[in-house]
């Protein structure tokens, strides 16, 4: 703990909050407290990004596939699994370190000091395949199986988990409209006690919600060792220091895996790597 | 160019992949679903469904 080598990330921290404006620019919907209507949100955003955020102009990715694997004329999502599957397919989890805006968040978040940081703890490792099982049973089963009458079903990891929704949807717009504010009930409390649970987390731990609940960053990362942006360490130049995965935050050891599952390509080891043996 | 070259096929194939899904995807008339739920606030998404 403590060990890490800091590296300067403010640049990665620009790209992600220029990404973050250009993709929630409805700012009008910040104060009328509404939400963008226009033919944009045909298309998908790459990262976790609210569809009910008043600022946003996309569909979020997670969201819509729940959405039409829910409705009762489709029961899969070509459209967004397709899109998952090409941005995945170039990027792999790129997107998780410079395109989301829920992960600029945790980033943010994780820069408020506190006195004893946790890299890893026991069980790091098996809890990082929970998001995979989040994946298929809120994002894919559930919303298959458990239908109304209609044969239509909800989007569970929106409904019951995702923390970005309450974020970045729930409160401003509870906040800005009375009707709302007048619904209230137990399901805005656990979100909130979610979010809550998250945000504290993400001070302690680099990216919690990435690292162990985020079924997009589970979907991108089937695809980090296959895209085709990829990370390479030339062996020749390479002196095993160890500077790398020192540097990595979320614990992959470059030098064993370059495209590493867990990589979300934040270029920290490349900055930390005293011969620059690492290049994409 | 150097770095294209050296992209992995399988990326390469998957991303086309992909693309064709998003067309049999837009052919078969998902988007307008993915648009009613963005366009929509989704109460359910905010806590309040």
């Amino acid at each position: 703990m403590g060990r890490r080598k800091s590296t300067n990330e403010w640049k990665r921290h620009g790209v992600q909050a220029l990404w973050a404006l250009l993709t929630n620019s409805y700012l009008i919907g910040f104060v009328q407290g509404r939400i963008y209507k226009g033919k944009l949100k045909n298309l998908c955003v790459p990262g976790l990004n609210c569809y009910s955020c008043p600022g946003a102009l996309g569909a979020c990715p997670i969201g819509a596939m729940q959405a039409v694997i829910g409705n009762w004329n489709f029961k899969f999502a070509f459209y967004v699994a397709g899109f998952l599957m090409f941005v995945g397919a170039l990027m792999g989890r790129f997107v998780c370190g410079w395109l989301c805006p829920f992960g600029l968040i945790q980033d943010l978040l994780n820069k408020i000091p506190f006195p004893k940081k946790i890299d890893t703890f026991k069980g790091d490792k098996l809890l990082r395949k929970l998001k995979y099982v989040i994946f298929a049973v809120f994002v894919i089963l559930l919303p298959l199986v458990l239908v109304d009458v209609l044969g239509q079903g909800a989007p569970y990891f929106c409904k019951l988990i995702c923390p970005a929704g309450t974020l970045e949807g729930g409160i401003p717009l509870v906040l800005l409209n009375n009707s709302m504010r007048n619904a209230l009930g137990v399901l805005y409390a656990w979100k909130n006690v979610l979010l809550l649970i998250t945000v504290i987390l993400s001070i302690l731990i680099y990216r919690p919600f990435c690292k162990y609940i985020c079924p997009l960053g589970a979907v991108y990362s089937v695809f980090n060792p296959l895209s085709v942006f990829r990370y390479r360490v030339d062996k020749e130049k390479c002196t095993n220091c160890g500077a790398c995965a020192k540097a990595c935050k979320m614990q992959v050891d470059p030098v064993e895996n370059a495209n590493h599952p867990e990589c979300i390509r934040c270029g920290a080891c490349k900055k930390a790597c005293p011969v620059k043996a690492i290049s994409n | 160019m150097k770095k294209f070259v050296r992209a992995p096929r399988s990326g390469i194939g998957l991303a086309v992949i992909g693309l064709v899904m998003m067309g049999f995807g837009i052919f078969r008339g998902e988007v307008p679903v993915v648009l009613e739920k963005a366009i929509n606030i989704c109460m359910e998404c905010i806590g309040i469904g």
